[in-house]
């Protein structure tokens, strides 16, 4: 299990979060490039339900990079998108799944280092419990 | 799931070597040419070029493609383009999609090109299989009425509701005190203008009342909102004094809302606020305007000053509601202050005591002035701010000043001016009626103070001058005729386009629980009759597209164009496919 290197689903969102993913690329800070991203227009719409088919899927954690106070469309995302956070816990933990694969963090427009930082500390998380897959 | 029968163009950008050089475009294209649904796969060395958008245009038409992906940079850089491409070549620009294999792809897996071209295969696949579940979408037109309403008629409101008028757009100005002029009118000679700020108030008053386009109301207040962009029903609530209480119906296409702002008001006992020797600078500018001769309080002759910098700005984040922004203007206003009252006072000695100072612009010139005056510039450690205290009947201010080392000084005046700040004025009910966003700072929020410095969330509201952070009056003017610029823009020209990608609501599946229109923060959603049962329903003119309807939905009846369940899970599906490695 030593070379596992864990899949990650990032939800970003298009005018907080995703430019400061854009901007670590632009610094060639590197991650691992079994990070995906899909943006989004607020966070507060991610729904339990795709987390958990991240999950199903072969990802085996799902980050959410909220807008803290930043979003223009939301002004309490983060609050909701905590409750959507919680609810998508709840059904992995029905599951049988680790409630820790699921991850939120603010993430500003600029925040280059966080984001490269989050990934690297997630992904030590992940690997250490290992697929979310187990191999049957 | 996909329809074999789709005709999907992808186009995979090199960029120069910026994308080629890490991810093996070549390998990417053979592995997406295979995918179902896509009909084209073509790479090229810069996908942006003219070139290759007559391609893509001409691949459209002979092809007959019903969908296209780009896969080069950030959509924040050529999202536009192609999807102008897309629509010159005649297909729907909705049904584009770009995947960004630039930014979050070959540069930031620079180190490992293998994991990087694994990446971008996911990343095209996941593309194609969004544009193959992305309906031909048609923006969202709203007629517009020619008419605006201004809220606030300081300078900022003043010159909005003037420019509109000339504009040839109908204009209703609402001013909650009994004198239109705001804080301008207030105020003595401006720089760089050398105008008074009483007669510049006095000119715009005498443009307004000739102007028979605008209608001032004062003494007045917004006191129901209901509609949208293009199509705003006001109530304006008017109280004369003495007078019968009034409520007026207006219907407008747009509103700027121009507020302004309030001075900070020293606590007592802040830099000894509450002596009588101590004042604010705007009780100081009073002070300098009116009477002739020399300047005396509680009977003394001012012959010394020493001006306190940053008082309510730049607070440490253990003060209650701490104000942590700079206020801006009132480096200039006190520099500016100081130099007024030397012709008042010939003989006049200014203490300036700052923790930093900067007098932008054209006002680095009076700064420089002041100095060659005599004024004296120290400057302090915030840990360590100026100490003021009686003594004898005039004041004593005790300062360490940096300039020097850290010598203590013991200045002697007989005035202290408090530099305060500009603070958000309480406007919490017209806040709530317009859903006004609100940062950080308690003023409010522009999309982006540099791309989109007058537009709210909110369509056709926008906001100018002070209400949007402290500025001068030529920043307020500058703001509120960027804000005239942008409401006529829909105004004048009858309509506007809003983007398609709002949510929906699949009828047979909802029930109307009401979860929907409670998450949704800018009332758009409805409910209406739908055969023998109530469904919710999307008020497309005031849909934001934000998605907070979609998570809360117990019947995945809401959905948001772009990003439907359907779309979100193939795409992860399609990402789920590639592991790096493989």
């Amino acid at each position: 299990m030593s070379d596992f290197t864990p899949k990650i689903l990032v939800f970003s969102t298009d005018t907080v979060s995703d430019p400061g993913i854009d901007l670590a690329g632009r610094n060639k800070m590197h991650y691992s490039p079994n990070v995906y991203v899909i943006t989004l227009p607020c966070s507060s719409g991610i729904k339990p339900q795709w987390i958990v088919h991240a999950i199903a899927r072969g990802f085996d954690g799902v980050f959410i990079a909220a807008d803290g106070s930043d979003c223009a469309l939301v002004p309490d995302c983060t609050a909701r998108t905590a409750k959507i956070v919680s609810a998508a816990q709840a059904l992995l933990r029905e599951r049988s799944v680790e409630p820790q694969r699921v991850k939120m963090a603010a993430l500003c427009s600029v925040c280059a280092e966080a984001f490269q930082k989050h990934m690297k500390q997630f992904g030590e998380a992940l690997r250490k419990l290992g697929p979310a897959r187990k191999a049957a | 799931m996909s329809d074999p029968e789709r005709k999907i163009g992808v186009y995979i950008c090199r960029c120069g070597g910026n994308i080629s050089d890490y991810v093996d475009v070549d390998k990417v294209r053979e592995e997406v040419e295979r995918q179902t649904g896509v009909k084209v796969a073509k790479t090229s060395l810069f996908t942006c070029s003219d070139a290759s958008q007559q391609e893509i245009m001409k691949d459209i038409k002979e092809q007959g493609l019903d969908g296209m992906v780009v896969a080069s940079c950030s959509p924040k850089l050529h999202l536009g383009t192609f999807r102008n491409a897309a629509k010159r070549g005649g297909l729907n620009p909705f049904q584009y999609v770009q995947v960004n294999i630039r930014e979050q792809c070959s540069w930031a897996h620079s180190d490992d090109k293998a994991g990087a071209t694994c990446k971008a295969i996911g990343l095209v696949r996941g593309g194609v299989e969004k544009a193959l579940r992305q309906e031909a979408l048609e923006p969202i037109r709203v007629t517009s009425v020619k008419r605006v309403l201004v809220v606030g008629a300081g300078v900022a409101g003043m010159r909005a509701a003037i420019e509109s008028a000339d504009l040839g757009v109908e204009v209703f100005l609402v001013e909650r005190s009994p004198e239109p002029g705001g804080a301008v009118a207030a105020l003595g000679e401006m720089y760089p203008s050398g105008k008074n700020g009483g007669d510049v108030a006095a000119s715009l008053r005498e443009e307004i009342r000739r102007r028979p386009g605008i209608t001032l109301f004062t003494n007045a207040e917004i006191v129901g909102k209901s509609g949208h962009i293009g199509d705003f029903d006001v109530a304006i609530r008017v109280r004369p004094p003495g007078g019968r209480e009034e409520s007026i119906p207006v219907n407008v296409g747009a509103i700027i809302v121009a507020t302004g702002f309030e001075s900070y008001r020293p606590a007592e006992g802040e830099y000894g606020y509450g002596r009588g020797a101590v004042v604010t600078l705007p009780e100081f500018e009073r002070m300098i305007r009116e009477g002739n001769g020399p300047l005396r309080r509680g009977g003394r002759e001012i012959v010394s000053v020493a001006f306190i910098y940053c008082v309510g700005s730049r607070q440490g984040a253990d003060v209650e509601n701490a104000n942590l922004y700079c206020s801006r203007y009132c480096c200039n206003a006190a520099v500016h202050a100081s130099r007024l009252a030397r012709r008042r006072i010939p003989g006049l000695r200014a203490f300036h005591l700052y923790r930093d100072i900067r007098t932008y612009g054209k006002f680095e010139l009076i700064y420089e002035e002041a100095a060659r005056e005599g004024a004296v510039f120290v400057r302090f450690d915030p840990a360590e701010p100026p100490l003021v205290r009686a003594d004898g009947d005039g004041l004593s201010v005790n300062v360490k000043d940096l300039l020097t080392g850290g010598a203590e000084l013991e200045i002697p005046v007989d005035l202290v001016v408090l530099a305060t700040g500009m603070v958000p004025r309480p406007n919490d009910a017209l806040t709530t009626m317009l859903k006004l966003p609100v940062g950080s700072d308690r003023f409010y929020n522009e999309i982006h103070t540099k791309l989109r410095p007058v537009e709210t969330v909110i369509d056709g509201v926008y906001i100018a001058g002070s209400c949007q952070g402290p500025k001068n009056a030529t920043e307020s003017v500058a703001a509120a005729l960027s804000a005239v610029s942008k409401a006529a823009s829909l105004l004048v020209k009858g309509y506007v386009d809003l983007q398609p990608f709002i949510a929906y609501v699949m009828e047979d599946r909802c029930v109307w629980c009401g979860e929907c229109e409670q998450a949704c923060p800018y009332g758009a959603i409805e409910k209406i009759p739908h055969g023998d049962k109530e469904v919710a329903r999307v008020v497309d003119a005031l849909c934001k597209g934000c998605g907070a309807c979609v998570p809360v939905c117990p019947k995945d009846a809401a959905q948001l164009r772009g990003s439907s369940d359907d779309q979100m899970t193939a795409m992860i599906d399609a990402f789920a496919r590639e592991t790096a490695g493989v």
